[in-house]
């Protein structure tokens, strides 16, 4: 398959367009994907593209039928594309900001994630919800939130959060196949990062961890952007001297959760460091950490440690969301914390 | 004219206080000197001032995104605002807030916010305390033509119905919620018509005659005071600047911008003043200089401010809490 380099925001843009040709049952919506949607006017059309423009050029492709702009009614155009998912439909649904979730949550776990079991297997609800996390963009505490993790607790819902554009793409074309509803989480401090992405039909199965980094004397399992982060403090380490190779686990999918990769990678370098940007109580980080305690404790020759956001909401200040965030540093000393 | 000397005086010098505030902004964010989502509500000043020329300190308003001018009209310190955009801890909330959370609940200002449509129940909730404490403040809920959709709002029309409440509803309609026109999101078209439904009075008015929108509202705020319950007032009014600043503002023409700003509510309110010999021209040339220093200093303080100490991060979250919760599972970063 030949590859070239594209965005992140590219990357997923191409996804959708790939699978709205293949699928006329793909349709998208959410607040100004397109923008003025009022407007006859040529140069109006397309205006934004959605708030990071990463639905750009899809309505020329696809017209307003199938790009819908909505009022802002996070309740009622979620729970419309659950509805429309239940009766024959696969919406791709835009919120633009996972914080947004408290505006329409009962539309997606009383009813998204629990319609199919409450009605005996016999409704299938084939949603993606396209939301965006990641703290860094200085805005503020409703929008900067990365709380998938309260997702993945969800019976029902399936959570994925990709880091790179090749993973993006992937990630995204097999979320809107897939016959259940996939909270799909860009972060939006990745959405410029470029890498090679395959071109054409490229899809990765849910469920299947990466390892972006072989390394023997510890595993680093990241989420999302701290798998950039995690990348980091890797090299930092090898650079160093200090001769510690560091094996980077990057999740991809937190629901369903490989387990079988992370656990390998763990009796492998009998270390584990969690990295997770989420806040830190009930999060995908304890939860990696209880797999490793009740499925690996024998292989641990160290503690584990975590390194994630504190209990706190995001900062607005530089200052302070920039001590918010994981850093290859508090990476490095919690690797160094498990060697104890 | 039923409005004193003094009150006109303070409308002028909040509508230029307000359009001086948004139009540094707008040049220092150009600039880059400020972080993150700014919401500027050039154009808009007529409808904050004409509201809060009726309230006092006591009434509490709630706010948008678009926030700056509310707050400014409410009485929020102008250099804690401007050091609060900036991310300062001199900030009015330490830095925490940024331009889209600004809050001052000492001058009954509930908070900016980042949640379309928040407003309206946190107003029906204001408006409880008032009326269980049998005290007459009243309530002024401002919010967009985007947020007049949202479910919440909805709610929050027909609790203040039910409940009587001393709620005064402004939805501020500048035609347009990010890049997308009422024409095609409100269905009716007619947003006024809908608070009707919820069985109060509702007016739609000028919102770029300050001197029109402080008529209608010290109605509602009266009858709001009285226990008749709430009202309802639409706003037509025009946004200068993009959405938030960096919008390349691609879903409108560059003439229906013109033609707004040729019905400027400051020129307007200079021209009325002027004609009737309310206030004179020097009366508004000092207010203007003084405005001008005001921003001035705001920016100076602003600039002059440290950044919050790294162990802010963790206060505020709650009244009380363990400590050693408040980053659990590892240890807090030196
Ligand atoms: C619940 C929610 N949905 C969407 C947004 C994104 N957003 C911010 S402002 C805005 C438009 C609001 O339009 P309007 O209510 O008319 O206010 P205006 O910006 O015109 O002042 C949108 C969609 C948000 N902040 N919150
Ligand atoms: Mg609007």
């Amino acid at each position: 398959m030949s590859e070239r380099i594209i965005s992140y925001r590219e990357a997923i843009n191409e996804a959708l367009r790939l699978e709205m040709a293949r699928d006329e049952t793909v349709i998208l919506m959410g607040e100004d994907v397109t923008g003025a949607p009022h407007s006859d006017e040529p140069d109006h059309l397309d205006a934004w593209g959605g708030v990071f423009g990463v639905t750009k050029g899809l309505v020329q492709e696809f017209g307003r039928e199938r790009v819908r702009d909505t009022p802002i009614t996070e309740s009622g155009f979620m729970g419309a594309g659950v509805g429309a998912a239940a009766t024959g439909l696969r919406p791709v649904v835009e919120l633009m900001f996972i914080g947004f979730m408290g505006v329409c949550l009962d539309q997606v776990v009383n009813q998204a994630a629990k319609m199919r079991y409450m009605f005996g297997g016999k409704a299938k609800i084939p949603l993606t919800v396209r939301t965006t996390i990641g703290a860094g963009f200085r805005a503020a505490a409703q929008h900067s939130d990365s709380i998938y993790s309260i997702f993945v607790h969800f019976p029902g819902l399936k959570v994925v959060a990709p880091a790179t554009p090749a993973d993006a793409k992937g990630l995204f074309a097999a979320a809107i196949r897939d016959d259940d509803p996939v909270i799909f989480c860009e972060n939006k401090i990745l959405l410029d990062t470029k890498g090679p992405v395959p071109e054409g039909e490229y899809v990765i199965p849910l469920g299947k961890a990466d390892i972006k980094r072989e390394g023997k004397d510890v595993t680093i399992v990241a989420i999302s952007n701290m798998v950039n982060v995690a990348l980091k403090a890797a090299e930092q380490m090898a650079r160093n001297g200090d001769g510690i190779s560091a094996e980077v686990v990057d999740l991809r999918s937190l629901s369903p959760l490989d387990e079988e990769t992370v656990l390998a990678s763990i009796k492998k370098t009998g270390r584990l460091v969690v990295v997770d940007e989420d806040n830190p109580r009930c999060s995908v980080a304890t939860d990696i950490a209880t797999l490793a305690a009740t499925q690996a404790i024998e292989y641990l020759n160290g503690p584990v440690r975590l390194v994630t956001a504190p209990h706190t909401p995001v900062p607005f200040s530089p200052a302070l969301e920039d001590f918010y965030v994981p850093t290859p540093a508090r990476v490095v000393n919690a690797v160094r914390e498990t060697m104890i | 004219m039923d409005i004193n000397h003094d009150k006109l005086l303070w409308m002028y010098k909040t509508m230029r206080s307000i359009r001086a505030f948004e139009d540094q902004l707008h040049t220092d964010f150009a600039a880059g000197k400020i972080p993150g989502f700014v919401h500027l509500y050039a154009g808009e000043e007529a409808v904050a001032t004409g509201v809060c020329a009726n309230l006092t300190d006591r009434d509490y308003i709630t706010s948008t995104h678009r926030g700056h001018g509310h707050c400014i009209a409410k009485g929020v310190d102008i250099k804690e605002m401007m050091a609060e955009i900036h991310g300062k801890a001199t900030g009015a909330c330490k830095g925490k807030g940024g331009s889209m959370h600004i809050a001052d609940v000492n001058k009954g200002m509930l908070g900016a916010n980042g949640i379309v449509g928040g407003g309206p129940p946190l107003a029906c909730g204001a408006g409880l305390t008032a009326k269980l404490k049998g005290t007459d403040q009243v309530t002024v809920c401002f919010f967009g033509d985007g947020a007049s959709n949202q479910g919440t709002t909805m709610e929050g029309l027909n609790l203040a119905g039910v409940w009587k409440l001393p709620v005064i509803f402004v939805c501020e309609n500048n035609g347009y919620a990010e890049t997308t026109s009422p024409q095609y999101s409100v269905s009716g078209q007619d947003i006024a018509a809908r608070a009707r439904g919820f069985g109060m009075p509702s007016v739609a008015i000028d919102g770029l005659d300050v001197l029109a929108i402080h008529e209608a509202v010290r109605e509602a705020v009266s009858r709001a005071r009285r226990g008749d319950g709430p009202t309802f007032i639409e706003a037509q009014t025009y946004r200068y600047y993009g959405h938030f600043e960096g919008d390349t503002v691609k879903y409108r023409d560059k003439d229906e911008e013109e033609q707004y700003r040729s019905r400027d509510c400051l020129l307007r309110f200079r021209g009325v003043v002027l004609e009737h010999g309310l206030l004179t021209q020097a009366e508004l040339d000092a207010i203007d200089a003084d405005v001008k220093k005001t921003i001035a200093e705001a920016v100076a303080f602003a600039d002059s401010s440290p950044l919050p100490d790294t162990k802010e991060i963790l206060t505020d979250v709650y009244v009380s809490f363990p400590e050693k919760e408040m980053w659990p599972f590892q240890a807090a970063p030196a």
